[in-house]
């Protein structure tokens, strides 16, 4: 008898199975999680998921590595650029040609990811918001939105699903004006999180929700394998841009947050909320460090390809790698499995953070109200395509 | 410590028998582990102080297909305190004329993570995980026949009676 049969056959006469999702607004997206309650307690959750499972294994066993591209940026669709930033470093390392794309290309992956960053926790922390009870903080994450979704749009031709970032360079070269435009931006936007800070951050009704509630403790979050914010707001420094130095990152200076307990405790919802809040600031900051290189010594010259250094095929010797990047919502992994003989991976495993930190839920929710049990799915910012791929 | 180190460690706690080799040629070294050692070797590693593996990062059933019939399933381990990575692989043959699952050692008492991962590959790949406390399908629905990653799995053309287009 699995566990699941046993908890559904012992379940007590004044319990009570409900169903939450796959429809409910608040499990943000096709999650559908069987609660046992006793009133308003939760006494146990059992996440069901799937139903947003597109295959995406099965696809990239079929497709050469610069195919499946789109695919992945069909993963976590709210960060699409750090998807395909992670695939395209997979296959650039194990072709070897990882050492010899131009300082321009990383420059401009890494100034794209971390604008989708800001965009994905921008869609955290307002959709947050909104599952609390407070409306207004999410109109205006959705409006600062636009403006990346507009600059992305612009540079790669499409606004969620870019396919910008290429094996070995990228699809084209930022458009004229892009550095300007995103200067603007940047100071546009810093004001508007001072504003969303009062309006959110600071807020009592807000804080009474969060605060103390869902509290994950550091050895829970690593045995279950939850990184990225969740891991950092448990109070462990944790981040694959410093733990691996891929791409630009050792020539950028940024701040790795994490959660202090300042309003409850340690690894609780709101130290979550607010590690994805700093983040938001050290992602700015690392704009404008990309801004300044890319338009003093890595300016832009005519006789500058992008392309220039994208393999005609690829083939990668036969071996097995994994690569990891750091995600907005954590630890993304690709597994490759190659033959060496065929552009077509043997076997490609993706490792989504949201899989691995949406597999905590049952461990941080027993015992909580229905409504808490809403703020820790909350926090916990799964996206289903990620979840299911 | 490197992963020569881990190697000699491994092989003084549990004898020269439960590392079966070692493959090095790729960008990323993995020790072939004994599969019935696995879980053993696993809780050392977490547990040691010199080791301190803490976070298994990912867990990937393979098929082999239909020339090797062998399936293995790869574990990479990470160490957050002193930031080293692992990769342990297991492999077993299949023997195709009794129809039987391969099966492996459950982990998910040493990592929590491992627990739906291998789930995934029980669902995806049909891999049977002894021991493990849950193991059901996880991405496709309760009623599905087969074990879509396999090499040799046929397309599903109806499921429940409805018509798949595709």
């Amino acid at each position: 008898m699995t566990r699941y049969e046993a908890l559904l056959s012992n379940i007590e006469p004044q319990e009570m199975i409900l169903n939450m999702g796959p429809q409910h607004p608040s499990t943000h997206g096709v999650l559908r999680l069987e609660l046992i309650t006793d009133g308003e307690i939760v006494k146990e959750v059992i996440p069901h998921i799937g139903y947003l499972h597109r295959c995406f294994e099965k696809h990239a066993e079929n497709l050469t590595f610069q195919q499946t591209i789109p695919f992945t940026d069909r993963m976590d669709y709210l960060a699409s650029m750090n998807n395909s930033h992670a695939w395209a470093m997979g296959v650039e390392r194990m072709l070897g040609i990882d050492k010899e794309i131009p300082r321009r290309v990383e420059y401009i992956r890494v100034l794209v990811c971390e604008l989708n960053r800001i965009a994905s926790h921008l869609i955290a922390v307002g959709t947050y918001g909104i599952d609390i009870g407070a409306f207004t903080p999410f109109l205006w994450c959705f409006r600062d939105r636009e403006h990346i979704m507009g600059m992305l749009e612009w540079a790669s031709g499409a606004r969620m699903l870019y396919n910008y970032i290429w094996v070995g360079g990228l699809f084209y070269d930022l458009p004229v004006g892009f550095e300007e435009r995103c200067r603007e931006f940047v100071d546009y936007f810093k004001p508007k999180m001072v504003e969303l800070n009062q309006l959110l951050t600071d807020n009592q009704i807000f804080i009474s929700r969060t605060a103390n509630v869902g509290v994950l403790p550091a050895d829970v979050a690593i045995n279950y394998g939850c990184s990225g914010p969740m891991l950092r707001g448990s109070g462990i420094k944790w981040d694959l841009r410093r733990a691996d130095e891929y791409s630009a990152y050792p020539e950028l200076e940024f701040d790795i947050p994490v959660g202090k307990g300042l309003m409850g405790t340690v690894g609780d919802c709101w130290d979550r909320y607010k590690v994805r809040i700093d983040e938001i600031e050290q992602s700015v900051f690392v704009i404008e460090q990309c801004l300044e290189r890319l338009q003093k010594e890595l300016k832009r010259t005519p006789d500058f390809d992008p392309r220039g250094k994208l393999p005609r095929k690829i083939v990668p010797k036969a071996q097995d790698f994994y690569v990891r990047a750091e995600n907005p919502k954590g630890e993304l992994g690709f597994y490759f499995v190659c033959d060496g003989r065929t552009e077509i991976p043997k076997r490609v495993k993706a490792r989504g953070p949201s899989f691995n930190n949406l597999s905590v839920i049952s461990e941080i929710s027993r015992g909580v109200l229905i409504a808490d049990l809403v703020a820790i799915i909350g926090s916990i910012d799964i996206v289903l395509g990620e979840v299911d791929r | 410590m490197n992963f020569n180190d881990v190697k000699v460690l491994i092989e003084e706690r549990f004898g020269p028998d439960a590392i079966l080799g070692t493959e090095e040629t790729g960008l990323q070294p993995a020790l072939l582990v004994q599969p019935d050692r696995i879980a053993g070797i696993c809780t050392e590693l977490r547990d040691n102080p010199a080791t301190y593996f803490d976070f298994l990062a990912c867990l990937t059933g393979v098929d082999h297909g239909a020339d090797e019939r062998a399936f293995s399933v790869v574990y990479h381990l990470s160490s957050i305190p002193y930031n080293t990575q692992l990769v342990l692989k297991v492999k077993k043959q299949v023997n195709e004329t009794s129809g039987e699952m391969p099966f492996f050692d459950t982990v998910s008492p040493v990592w929590k993570t491992a627990e739906w991962h291998e789930r995934e590959a029980f669902d995806l790949l049909g891999i049977y995980f002894t021991g493990h406390p849950d193991l059901r399908r996880i991405l496709l629905p309760d009623d599905w026949e087969g074990h879509p990653l396999r090499k040799d799995y046929e397309t599903a053309e109806y499921y429940n009676g409805i018509k798949i287009d595709f």
